[in-house]
């Protein structure tokens, strides 16, 4: 009795492991299966934006810089300059980072630490705004920027996107501070700091990933701004990458793939070389950052 | 500024959506006459249908099923390749949409040099105008590879934070690797998969960037949603540009839908919990 359990423990074990090793090769070919169209939509951007001509659409045949062109001449007389194009889209890149970092670092310590009544009805209200943003808004922003002249303008753009983004920022800074001992505050109190000289010597330091992971988040939801910029910029010397991309996109669908490919490919490097190196920032906005907040 | 460029256009959106403002930009109040206009828009019926569907479709497809399955792969395998197959779902999310449509442009050329059609020509067939007769699907798609990695990175962190030693405990009393997943993970991670569920539904209903970029709504309405219809009432340009007071209506009657829906999510599933979940900007 005692040893045809053990036989059968042994068995049930091999049998288990067996199992196992089946189901984590099965995991293995899903991971890879699933992923194979992003793998081979983004290596199409790389290898048909130095080629010629490709096999079966992917696989490059001629190598050339022809594509790359555009850096320093316009495909066509009717486009901008595209380092103006640049400079505009870094400019709004650039102005989301200090509006959002600027008014949400000094917000989300109020909110984290002192007492105010309407805290539950931020938090909730973060939510139900998000029901509002996108087309809701649009509309009747299109309308506040014609009234403030704004329209046309990187300037428009940035300020309204920073507002809107406003609520999730001072949220996630808020879950930072909330993350900070009080003793940390009181000990820089009793020391005689100002409340002023304790946020700025004390606290700001303390956050610094908060604030590294809010401005990656800002920099790159205003580098890649579509609809806003389509919306409100229409002239063409405040276009930014994306109006410049998108009228390649409808001037060149199925002319000059190779074109398109390279100029998105230069789109997006930026969004690239943050997504290598600066990905623990955006990990930690989307989980370490709010883990503070619970 | 948030007053400015928040709650400003939000009580302008309700006031603008009783007029009939065009591109002159007139107050003129009609009262209702919006809302009495939607009833008899015969575009309104299909372009429901088209959002319902979408909604539903890329949440149930995309959002919740796979990104929780993807979730439970990538902890599921080694650490490293975990990591590195969510950096990969991620990357679509951080890409410019311009760049994203792009490549969907691509992948779904109805000519013989998109990647499908020449898939297709290699196979010996004819190419297929992929967005002409799979408009719904296109667009389910398109936005659920971007919407997946939302449910998956929530879903990563709720599985990682699950005690080690429930799993341990599953392991000893002889419970497989699918087992514990069935019996220990999933029943753990109820409440994140509630938010999901409920945070994307409203996310959702007003995305409408992607599907302009690909499809632009077309072929003819056949996946214009209700916001990229309201969208392009005003900005639309041939069809009937600028009614921005029609515009705001369509518009108000979404808010009204997610006001409703949060609601009834906050009651029906004591939202109060929910809060405390990780926000990620969509």
């Amino acid at each position: 009795m005692g040893r045809s359990t053990r036989r059968l423990r042994a068995g049930t074990v091999r049998w288990i492991r067996w199992q196992e090793r089946v189901v984590k090769v099965l995991f293995y070919s899903f991971l890879f299966i699933t992923a194979l169209p992003l793998i081979v939509g983004y290596l199409w951007l790389f290898s048909n934006s130095f080629s010629e001509t490709l096999i079966y659409s992917l696989i490059p045949e001629r190598l050339t810089l022809k594509n790359w062109s555009f850096l320093w001449r316009p495909p066509s007389p009717y486009y901008p300059s595209l380092w103006r194009t640049f400079g505009n889209t870094l400019v709004l890149a650039l102005g989301m980072v200090v509006t959002v970092v600027g008014i949400s670092t000094p917000a989300a310590y109020a909110l984290s630490r002192m007492k105010f009544p309407g805290r539950f009805g931020l938090l909730a209200g973060t939510l139900i705004l998000h029901s509002f943003p996108g087309i809701t808004l649009l509309i009747s922003l299109y309308y506040v920027l014609r009234t403030l002249g704004l329209l046309n303008n990187v300037i428009g753009v940035f300020l309204v996107k920073a507002g809107l983004m406003m609520p999730f920022a001072i949220w996630v800074m808020k879950g930072f501070f909330d993350s900070i001992p009080w003793d940390v505050e009181c000990a820089a109190l009793v020391d005689g700091a100002t409340r002023f000289q304790t946020w700025y010597k004390v606290m700001l330091p303390q956050v610094k990933p908060g604030i590294g992971a809010v401005s990656v988040f800002a920099f790159l939801s205003g580098w890649s701004e579509y609809i806003y910029v389509i919306t409100f910029v229409q002239d063409k010397r405040s276009w930014t990458l994306s109006s410049y991309v998108n009228s390649i996109i409808g001037d060149y669908r199925f002319l000059d793939y190779g074109l398109l490919a390279a100029t998105g490919l230069f789109y997006m490097l930026p969004v690239l070389l943050f997504f290598l190196f600066a990905q623990k920032y955006l990990l930690r906005v989307s989980i370490g950052g709010t883990k503070g907040g619970r | 500024m948030v007053l400015v460029f928040y709650v400003v256009p939000a009580i302008l959106t309700v006031t603008m959506a009783l007029t009939n403002m065009d591109y002159r930009f007139q107050w003129n109040f009609i009262g209702l006459g919006n809302f009495r206009r939607m009833f008899n828009d015969f575009l309104l019926p299909g372009i429901l249908r088209v959002t319902l569907l979408y909604v539903i479709g890329t949440l149930g497809i995309f959002n919740v099923t796979f990104g929780l399955i993807l979730a439970l792969v990538t902890t599921s395998v080694g650490e490293r390749i975990g990591r590195f197959f969510r950096a990969l779902w991620l990357l679509p999310r951080f890409t410019p949409p311009v760049v994203y449509g792009m490549i969907w442009l691509w992948i779904l050329d109805p000519t013989k040099h998109g990647l499908l059609n020449s898939v297709r020509v290699a196979m010996g067939l004819r190419p297929v105008d992929w967005i002409l007769n799979y408009p719904l699907g296109v667009i389910i798609i398109a936005n659920g590879i971007i919407g997946a990695s939302f449910g998956m990175l929530i879903f990563t962190a709720a599985i990682q934070s699950i005690p080690q030693e429930l799993h341990w405990a599953a392991r000893v009393d002889g419970a497989g690797l699918l087992q514990d997943i069935r019996y220990i993970t999933l029943p753990q991670i109820r409440w994140p998969i509630l938010f999901v569920t409920a945070y994307q539904t409203l996310s959702l209903l007003t995305s409408y960037e992607y599907i302009l970029i690909i499809t632009q709504g077309g072929p003819y309405f056949a996946s214009t949603v209700w916001s990229l219809y309201a969208y392009k009432l005003c900005f639309g340009g041939y069809y009937a540009p600028y009614q921005f007071g029609y515009g705001s209506a369509m518009a108000l009657i979404l808010v009204g839908i997610g006001l409703i829906a949060a609601v009834t999510y906050w009651r029906v599933f004591r939202f109060r919990r929910m809060m405390a979940e990780p926000l990620i900007e969509v």
